[in-house]
C-alpha cells in the first residue's frame, strides 16, 4: 500500500440496472507510468470518473496516496478526458488561469505556472488568443497545460494522443516521461495497445466491469509468451529437427519453432549449431500487448 | 466556497464582456427611444394640403367668426350658393360649406352641407362639426336669452374618491386603481421576460458546456452542483445588471428624445382627446398629470422595489434551474429537447394570463391563490404589488417561494449532475424523474 499512489479496493458502480464495474481492485505503482486498458464500453470511463471523484463507487473503497479519497483530492489529481473541450469565447490565457484557480492555486501562483508551461512549449504569445482560433492540436496542448498546470501527484490521461500529429504526439510523450522523472504518477487509459507497450510499465485490463490482467508488462509478456523462437538461416535444415521442436511456421530460409520449455532454447540452437546449419538470427517471439489484449477479451466471450 | 465564487465571476464576466451584451443593453433603450419617437411624429403628422373652404352662412350662426387652423382656412362670402358651384373652378375653394338658417331652436338636430369635389377627409369633418356646434351653442343660448354660467353648471363633474374604512389606512385618490394597474403590468411583463430570456441563457450556456465536453474536465475540479449554482448565480447578476442599466436608460432616452423632438406625453393626449371630439380643457389633463405623479410617488416605492428584487430573484432561480436541468439532459440539438421544455414553459404562460387577470382583479381568490403558489408568484405578485396587498400575503408568498426556489435548485441539481455526463440518448421526461434518485 505504501508504494502505491492509488489502490482500488473491490469497486462497484450500477446505473440504474447496467453494472458497470463489478469489483475492480488494483494498485498503481507510485512513479509509474500505468495503462487503464479494456474494449469500449468495459468501464473504464466508470473507473476514472470515481477516481477523479466526478461519480462515487456504490461499494468499494479508494486510496489517492493512503489516505482514503475525499473531497480535496481533486487538487491533487489532473485529468485529461477523452473527450476535452475548453470555454472556444475565453483567451487562452483567461482559460487557464480560471481551471489553475480551480484546482486552487492562488492567483499569482497559478500565473507563474502558466508562463512555465507556455514557455516551455514556445506558445507564450498565445495568451491574448481566443480559444476558437486554435487548431485542435493547439487546443490539445492547452488541454494538457489545464490538466499539468496544478503539479498533480496523479495524472490521469485518457487517449491523450488522439488527434494530434506525429511532431505533437512525441512532444507529449516527452513531457509525460519527463513528469514521471519528476515524480509524477501516471495514469494512462487508451486500446491503441502500441502506445501501451512504448510507455506503460504497469497495466491492468478491464473487461465487462472486471479486471481480467494485472501487473508488470514484462511479466505478463513472459507469462503468455509460448516459447516461440524465430530462426533465419542458411543451409540444410536437420531432419530430426520436427522431434526436438515443433515447426510452427516456415518460410524461405525462416522458420518458426516452439519448444516446451524456456532452457530447451539452448539445447535446439546447440543442436543446429552441430548439424552444420548456418544461423544468422535467433529471436523469442513474445506476444504483443495486442495478442494478448484480442485473446483475453474474446476468450472470455 | 471559493471556487463557487471563481465560477460566478466567469459566468457574469465573460457575458458582460460580450460585445453582443453590450449592445444589446444599450440598443433596446434606444429602440424604445425610436419607438417613441416614431409614435410621436406619427402623432403629430397633419395633412400637409391647405384647404380653403367658403362658408355660407344664411343664417348667420356662426356671426361671421371662426378659427382657421393649421392648413385649413374658412371665408365668409356672401355670395349664392349656385353662383359659387358655376364658377367653382374660378374662385380657388376646396369646398362650400352652406348653413342654413336655424328653424327650430329647440331641435337637436341641425344639418350643414358641404360641398366639395372630394369627400372631406375625417379629420376634417369632425373639425367642422365642432366648429359649428360650438357657434349653434353660442348662438342658441343668445336667441333662448339663456345665462351662459347657469348652463355651465348644470354639467357637473362628479368624481369618485375612495377611502379608507380604517382612519389611519392610505388616502387613495381616483388614480390609485389605474397607476397600480400600470406599474404592476410593467412590472408583471419585466417578470416574464426575465424567465424566458435568462432561464433560456442558462438552459444554452449548460448545453454549450456539455457538447463542447469543457464539463468533464470543470467536474473534475468542481462539484456539479457547484458548477450550476454559480452558473445559474453569474448569468441573474447578468440579468440584474441588464434590468438596472435599462431602468436607468430608458426613462432617461425617452426624456431625452421628447426634448429633442419637442413633444410629451401631453400632446398625444391632446392628439387623442381632440380626435374623439370630447369636451376637452387643458387645465384638466394637467390637474390629472400632476395627480398621477403625486400618486406615483406616493406609492411605497422603499416596500415594491426591494420586493420586485426579490420576486426577480426567487422566480429566476426557480425557473432558472429547471432550465438549467433540461438543458444538461439535451444533446447537440436544441429541436430534439423542445418536447423538454414545454412542462416549464406551460406554467410561466399560465401566469402571465393569471397576471393580466390580477391587474384587473387583484384580490380575488385567483390572483390571491397564485401569488402564493411558487410557479406562479413571481410572476404575478409583482404585478398585485403596487395595489397594497395584504402583508400576511406577501409574506407567505415570499416564504413558499424561497424554499420552493431552494427545493427547485436542489432537485435541478440532482437532474444536471446526471445529465451533464450523458451522451447521445434520447431522454424522456421519465427518465429526468429517475435521476432524481441516482446516487453520486
Amino acid at each position: 500500500m505504501a508504494n502505491s499512489i492509488l489502490s482500488l479496493d473491490n469497486i462497484v458502480k450500477t446505473y440504474d440496472k447496467n453494472i458497470a464495474v463489478d469489483g475492480v481492485s488494483f494498485e498503481v505503482p507510485r512513479g509509474s507510468i500505468f495503462g487503464l486498458l479494456g474494449p469500449n464500453g468495459a468501464g473504464k470511463t466508470s473507473l476514472i470518473r470515481i477516481i477523479t471523484t466526478i461519480t462515487r463507487a456504490d461499494s468499494g473503497t479508494v486510496y489517492l496516496d493512503g489516505e482514503k479519497l475525499g473531497g480535496s483530492h481533486p487538487e491533487q489529481i489532473g485529468y485529461m478526458p477523452e473527450e476535452r473541450g475548453l470555454y472556444r469565447k475565453m483567451k487562452v490565457g483567461e482559460h487557464l488561469t480560471y481551471l489553475a484557480r480551480l484546482k486552487g492555486l492562488s492567483a499569482p501562483l497559478a500565473r507563474e505556472k502558466i508562463d512555465y508551461w507556455l514557455g516551455k512549449f514556445e506558445i507564450s504569445d498565445w495568451w491574448n488568443k481566443k480559444v476558437e482560433e486554435l487548431s485542435k492540436g493547439m487546443q490539445q496542448k492547452i488541454q494538457f497545460i489545464a490538466t499539468v498546470v496544478h503539479q498533480p501527484k496523479l495524472l490521469i490521461l485518457d487517449e491523450p494522443f488522439s488527434g494530434l500529429d506525429p511532431v505533437n504526439t512525441n512532444l507529449l510523450k516527452g513531457e509525460i516521461h519527463q513528469l514521471k522523472e519528476e515524480g509524477v504518477s501516471i495514469i494512462f487509459s487508451t486500446h491503441r495497445m502500441e502506445q501501451v507497450e512504448e510507455i506503460c510499465e504497469h497495466i491492468v485490463l478491464i473487461d465487462k466491469g472486471r479486471n481480467v490482467l494485472e501487473g508488470r508488462v514484462k511479466d505478463i509478456k513472459n507469462h503468455f509468451k509460448k516459447n516461440l523462437y524465430r530462426i533465419s538461416y542458411s543451409g540444410e535444415l536437420p531432419d530430426g529437427l520436427e522431434s526436438r521442436a515443433e515447426i510452427v511456421e516456415q518460410t524461405d530460409h525462416n522458420i518458426t519453432l516452439q519448444v516446451g520449455e524456456q532452457g530447451q532454447s539452448n539445447h535446439l540452437l546447440q543442436y543446429l549449431l552441430q548439424q552444420g546449419v548456418f544461423i544468422h538470427s535467433f529471436n523469442e517471439i513474445l506476444p504483443t500487448l495486442n495478442e494478448i489484449f484480442i485473446r483475453q477479451v474474446q476468450g472470455e466471450n | 466556497m471559493d471556487k463557487l465564487w471563481l465560477i460566478i465571476k466567469r459566468e457574469y464576466l465573460t457575458r458582460v464582456k460580450r460585445r453582443s451584451f453590450i449592445i444589446a443593453t444599450l440598443l433596446t433603450p434606444l429602440a424604445f427611444a425610436v419607438f417613441f419617437v416614431v409614435v410621436g411624429l406619427i402623432f403629430q403628422y397633419e395633412s400637409d394640403d391647405s384647404k380653403r373652404i367658403a362658408i355660407i352662412d344664411e343664417g348667420n350662426v356662426l356671426q361671421r367668426s371662426i378659427k382657421d387652423e393649421k392648413n385649413l382656412y374658412f371665408k365668409f362670402v356672401d355670395v349664392e350658393l349656385d353662383l359659387l358651384r358655376e364658377n367653382f373652378g374660378e374662385f380657388d375653394y376646396d369646398g362650400i360649406l352652406v348653413l342654413p338658417k336655424v328653424k327650430d331652436l329647440l331641435s337637436k338636430n341641425y344639418t350643414v352641407y358641404y360641398y366639395s369635389d372630394n369627400q372631406p377627409t375625417l379629420d376634417i369633418e369632425s373639425l367642422i362639426r365642432e366648429r359649428v356646434r360650438e357657434g349653434l351653442k353660442d348662438y342658441k343660448i343668445g336667441a333662448l336669452q339663456l345665462d351662459p354660467r347657469q348652463l355651465e353648471a348644470l354639467d357637473t363633474r362628479v368624481e369618485l374618491d375612495p377611502e379608507p374604512i380604517d382612519e389611519a389606512g392610505e388616502n387613495a385618490s381616483q388614480l390609485t386603481g389605474a397607476i397600480a394597474a400600470g406599474i404592476g403590468g410593467v412590472m408583471g411583463v419585466i417578470m416574464y421576460i426575465v424567465v424566458f430570456i435568462y432561464g433560456m441563457m442558462v438552459m444554452r450556456s449548460v448545453m454549450e458546456e456539455k457538447s463542447n465536453r469543457i464539463v468533464e474536465v470543470m467536474i473534475s475540479s468542481v462539484k456539479p452542483f457547484q458548477l450550476m449554482l454559480g452558473k445559474i448565480i453569474g448569468v441573474g447578476a447578468v440579468g440584474l445588471t441588464q434590468v438596472a442599466i435599462w431602468a436607468i436608460l430608458i426613462p432617461v432616452i425617452v426624456f431625452l428624445s421628447t426634448l429633442v423632438f419637442g413633444f410629451d406625453s401631453q400632446t398625444h393626449m391632446e392628439m387623442a382627446q381632440n380626435s374623439a371630439a370630447a369636451d376637452f380643457n387643458p387645465e384638466d389633463t394637467e390637474a390629472m398629470i400632476a395627480l398621477a405623479l403625486e400618486e406615483f410617488r406616493g406609492l411605497n416605492w422603499w416596500m415594491i422595489i426591494p420586493l420586485f428584487v426579490f420576486y426577480f430573484l426567487g422566480g429566476y432561480f426557480l425557473y432558472s434551474s429547471l432550465f438549467a436541468a433540461v438543458g444538461s439532459a439535451m444533446g447537440d440539438d436544441l429541436g430534439e429537447g423542445q418536447s423538454l421544455t414545454i412542462p416549464i414553459t406551460i406554467p410561466v404562460v399560465i401566469a402571465f394570463y393569471i397576471m393580466i387577470v390580477a391587474i384587473e382583479a387583484p384580490n380575488s381568490s385567483l390572483a390571491v391563490w397564485s401569488s402564493i403558489f411558487p410557479l406562479f408568484s413571481p410572476i404575478v405578485m409583482p404585478a398585485r404589488l403596487a395595489f397594497s396587498p395584504p402583508l400576511w400575503e406577501v409574506l407567505v408568498s415570499m416564504v413558499v417561494l424561497a424554499g420552493s426556489s431552494i427545493f427547485f435548485v436542489w432537485l435541478s441539481g440532482r437532474i444536471y449532475r446526471v445529465g451533464i455526463l450523458m451522451y447521445g440518448k434520447k431522454v424522456t421526461l421519465r427518465e429526468l424523474g429517475k435521476w432524481m434518485f441516482y446516487r453520486d
